[in-house]
């Protein structure tokens, strides 16, 4: 016992040190799934740029899961420093129900605060056994598809949306119709994972499933990190314009005595030299002169906005 | 030479074919698994797993799992303790309810166990907004994580000790009081030799499951790398990051720990069998 006492204090002790002689300045970025591998390439730039202004050593620590999921951990106290999350409506919800931030967040950025856009694409097995072209092919007979559950993931709400959106805009198109098409798209669901990364893991590494609804940027990833012979990846003709936002909770950053650093950052993902490393991470740049030397990576595409579905 | 069998024997056909069911379940289903996470590992090399395990994500997960167990199970070791001789060794009101309180932790889900912590400490919860203006965090950091490891692993022990002390009655810790013993002279010369081989059990089931917690650690930990992720949820972080050869690489360390915990049971047991016997047979 007293063995093990001493073990804990010495691992106290080292952890302690450890902190002590942590970077300068911390920052905590909650964001969702599919965003791993951009904010690790991110955070590095931006701590080597704010190190070269200010002499300042930071350090961005990261936290990723399903988008609603990690919105409900902010608001039940998890200490971001900024969110980076995949729809408007999860950061609406820490400004309604910790009111960790004004309101009018949004427009506090440019762009609706949202750096980078992606889309909602199809990834399919090599070959395309099944010809899956477009939205009404996913609802053919025997077809299976894959996507996360739309409660937990933003993702998953977004290919909702962008199947919505495909269904209105269909000549003779309404409400009705683009409901009763969403719901037989779910019944070709067999499995409904929390969040993006896991429903990529349940197609590509599980192997079940026709098609995956995915995020483009997610797609993309899986074809890179498997190779491009078991996948490909499908653009329908029109899918949704997908905004993940950022911003910063004004209590937290304040309490931490971290603004300055923490609008600096969400400052630097406009700049040219983030939007060449999202493009390279396969987001849509906002820049449109990085969105045009990385042509080659987005397929044009028709992408209806919210504003284009709902009316605003 | 008639074969004779015994009426309460098994037929030997029946005996082979029940130890094989018994030797294939155990292969498919324990060895073949863990046999699978270490190739896994090592499917790329040993110094591909090394590395892996030499990331800074990954050894601050080890240390935070280490340290997570270091206060845990000796405090759950003492409750335990303290649990065990309240209910073998006394008559009180309301014992069978302190029994029962301490089964709780099994049958509640470990994923509600969590979010109990979370709906008392979180900025929503009880204490929040008291919590953050004395800037103090429980859950989504360390004590948090502590807390709801404590709270899955509580009966671990005193479920270990109870039938033990009960087994062995109160004659000699009376024996000693009545030779003037003091209270804590009977219980460190008397109770604990007696019990030292069921708390050692205790103690070491405790911290193989403080070490591999997953659903209630998962609900208060924040998942924030290299700082509130144990083990078990760096495995799963890995996992998802397309990071193969790290997973099975921090799994297998997770499972060389516990194959270490047992092989270190059996090695105490073997060696110290004529004095285990002994304490039995109280």
């Amino acid at each position: 016992m007293r063995k093990i006492q001493a073990l804990a204090f010495a691992a106290v002790v080292a952890l302690s040190v450890g902190a002590a002689n942590a970077a300068d300045v911390k920052l905590l970025n909650v964001s969702y799934d599919p965003t791993r591998e951009l904010y690790k390439d991110l955070n590095t730039a931006f701590a080597a740029q704010w190190k070269a202004k200010t002499g300042e050593n930071v350090i961005i620590n990261q936290s990723h899961g399903g988008s609603g999921a990690q919105a409900r951990a902010v608001i039940d106290g998890l200490d971001a420093d900024v969110v980076t999350l995949a729809l408007a409506y999860d950061i609406d919800a820490i400004s309604q129900k910790a009111k960790l931030l004004p309101v009018n967040w949004q427009k506090r950025l440019p762009e609706n605060a949202t750096p980078y856009t992606s889309t909602i694409v199809f990834l399919v097995r090599k070959g395309n056994p099944w010809k899956i072209k477009d939205w009404p092919d996913l609802v053919k007979p025997g077809i299976q598809v894959i996507t996360p559950n739309p409660k937990t993931s933003g993702g998953a709400r977004w290919a909702y949306l962008a199947a919505w959106a495909y269904a209105l805009k269909q000549p003779g198109g309404n409400p009705e119709k683009a409901k009763a098409f969403v719901a037989a798209l779910y019944h070709h669901v067999p499995v409904l994972d929390t969040g993006a990364r896991g429903s990529t893991t349940t197609f590509v590494q599980r192997g079940i499933g026709d098609v995956l609804l995915d995020w483009e940027n997610e797609a993309q990833l899986a074809l890179k990190e498997q190779g491009g012979d078991k996948f490909e990846v499908v653009y329908p003709k029109a899918s949704i314009l997908a905004e993940p936002p950022v911003a910063v909770l004004d209590k937290n950053v304040d309490r931490h005595g971290t603004r300055k650093v923490a609008e600096a950052y969400l400052q630097f993902l406009y700049t040219k030299q983030a939007q060449e490393i999202e493009a390279k991470d396969f987001y849509r740049p906002r820049d449109p002169e990085v969105a045009k030397a990385f042509a080659r990576s987005f397929p044009p595409l028709t992408l209806y906005t919210i504003d284009d579905i709902f009316g605003g | 030479m008639k074969f004779r069998r015994y009426p309460t024997q098994d037929h030997p056909l029946l005996r082979i074919l029940l130890s094989l069911t018994a030797i294939s379940v155990v292969a498919l289903f324990l060895v073949l698994p863990l046999a699978t996470v270490f190739t896994e590992a090592l499917r790329k090399g040993f110094g591909m797993a090394i590395d892996a395990l030499k990331d800074p994500d990954a050894l601050a997960a080890v240390r935070l799992t280490l340290l997570t167990a270091a206060i845990a199970v000796p405090l759950n070791a003492a409750f335990g303790i303290a649990g065990a001789w309240a209910i073998a060794k006394f008559v009180f009101k309301g014992k069978q309810f302190l029994t029962t309180l301490i089964d709780l932790p099994f049958s509640i889900l470990p994923v509600v166990s969590g979010l109990i912590y979370v709906l008392i400490f979180g900025l929503q919860g009880w204490f929040g907004d008291s919590l953050r203006d004395a800037n103090i965090k429980i859950i989504f950091a360390l004590p948090g994580i502590v807390l709801a490891t404590i709270f899955v692993t509580f009966p671990f022990v005193a479920r270990e000790l109870i039938p033990l002390m009960t087994d062995q009655g109160r004659e000699e810790e009376e024996a000693a009081t009545s030779l003037g013993a003091s209270g804590w002279q009977t219980f460190a010369r008397v109770t604990l030799p007696n019990i030292k081989w069921g708390l050692l059990y205790g103690v070491l089931l405790c911290n193989a499951r403080a070490m591999g917690e997953f659903g209630a650690v998962s609900v208060v930990s924040g998942h924030i790398r290299g700082l509130t992720n144990t083990m078990p949820l760096h495995v799963e972080v890995l996992y998802n990051d397309y990071q193969f050869v790290g997973a099975f690489a921090v799994a297998s360390l997770l499972a060389l720990l516990a194959i270490v915990t047992l092989v270190l049971k059996s090695l105490l047991e073997w060696h110290f069998a004529d004095e285990i016997a002994a304490t039995h047979r109280h």
